[in-house]
């Protein structure tokens, strides 16, 4: 890819990035938006995030099924994750357990 | 005018100066980010590797954290380049991934009621998913901590945990592709979003966002640069939003 493409993607992501930041903390002050938009905010990260990574555990780069390690140590950060409520420990648990599925040959 | 509204529940002192960051709420922001850092620090060498591999050097892999700070939206941005599609296209999917900090922007406003210009300009730089969350949760346990602790705190977090961003970026981008593969590194991009959003998932709109979401994702990741990930998730949002008017919250 070309040096311009690059540095055109890093600056005009930079800059979009920073004005959804500041968004409410300083353009808007706290003031709110529609109710509808409000709603649909809220839905960004639950709906976004796990269809990110779906594709990348679920599949592989050919459109077969992805690793068994992985989907399994997957399925333990969101267990852990809706149980404790807790970033950290979802994150430790899905460590923890695709370490003890490499040891243990899967 | 405006800015009325919102100052009836500042500080009488008036806007034009406003509170600052103190120098307790900081360390005691440091503190609470440290746990953090086993997550930010995998992320950031494969982010710094990712790059590398996508053909960045250096220093673009450098610029790209420093002018960004968003791993996910980084790493989404730079699968798409490297899949030849267009720059707005890439630019675009990454600012989607983001449009969660405009949630965590609004949420976090009413708590910065009372800060100054200069902190909310500082401040936005450092507003991501951990300084989010960790405020957040400071915030529910502790509504009445004074606005000066309440900054630090926010601050400690987001500097911390940013700088060991950068850090650990800069030594995945040297290192490259000789990070051994059993740390299981490749591992770390779905391991931190799935833990970001697991906590989130409560009550049936949520749940209903992230199984159409993944759905979507899934049936869709045929189509050419991500747009698979776009579709699901305008038809994850929606299904929150449906689900949410039909249950009532």
């Amino acid at each position: 890819m070309s040096d311009f493409a690059v540095w055109g993607m890093i600056i005009a992501l930079g800059v979009l990035t920073y004005l959804i930041r500041f968004s409410f903390v300083g353009l808007l002050r706290g003031r709110e938006l529609p109710p509808l938009v409000m709603s649909a905010l809220r839905y960004v990260p639950t709906a976004i995030l796990p269809a990110l990574v779906a594709p990348m555990v679920v599949l592989d780069r050919a459109g077969g099924w992805g690793s068994a390690r992985d989907m399994a140590a997957a399925a333990v950060v969101i267990l852990a994750g809706a149980v404790t409520r807790s970033a950290l420990w979802a994150i430790v648990a899905g460590f923890g357990s695709w370490h003890l599925l490499r040891l243990a040959g899967v | 005018m405006v800015e009325m509204l919102d100052d009836t529940a500042g500080p009488p002192a008036g806007r034009s100066r406003g509170t600052g960051p103190s120098r307790k709420g900081v360390l005691a922001g440091f503190w609470a980010a440290l746990p953090m850092l086993i997550a930010v620090i995998p992320f950031g060498l494969i982010f710094g590797a990712v790059a590398r591999e996508a053909g960045l050097d250096v220093l673009e892999t450098m610029a790209f954290t420093v002018i960004v700070v968003a791993g996910a939206a980084q790493l989404v941005a730079l699968q798409m380049l490297d899949e030849h599609a267009p720059v707005i296209v890439a630019v675009l999917a990454g600012a989607a991934v983001n449009l969660r900090m405009a949630m965590y922007s609004a949420a976090i406003a009413p708590h910065w009621r009372g800060a100054s210009t200069a902190f909310r300009v500082v401040g936005a730089y450092f507003l991501h998913d951990q300084s989010f969350g960790l405020t957040a949760q400071r915030h529910a346990r502790d509504p009445d901590e004074p606005l000066a602790d309440r900054l630090g705190f926010f601050l400690g977090v987001g500097t911390l945990t940013v700088s060991f961003w950068m850090g650990s970026s800069l030594v995945g981008a040297v290192l490259g592709a000789r990070l051994p593969e059993g740390w299981g590194l490749g591992f770390a991009v779905p391991v931190c979003f799935l833990a970001i959003a697991a906590p989130m998932i409560r009550g049936a709109g949520h749940l209903a966002a992230a199984v159409t979401g993944v759905l979507v994702a899934l049936a869709a990741s045929g189509l050419p640069w991500n747009l698979g990930v776009m579709l699901a998730a305008v038809a994850g949002i929606t299904a929150g939003v449906v689900v949410e008017r039909r249950t009532g919250g």
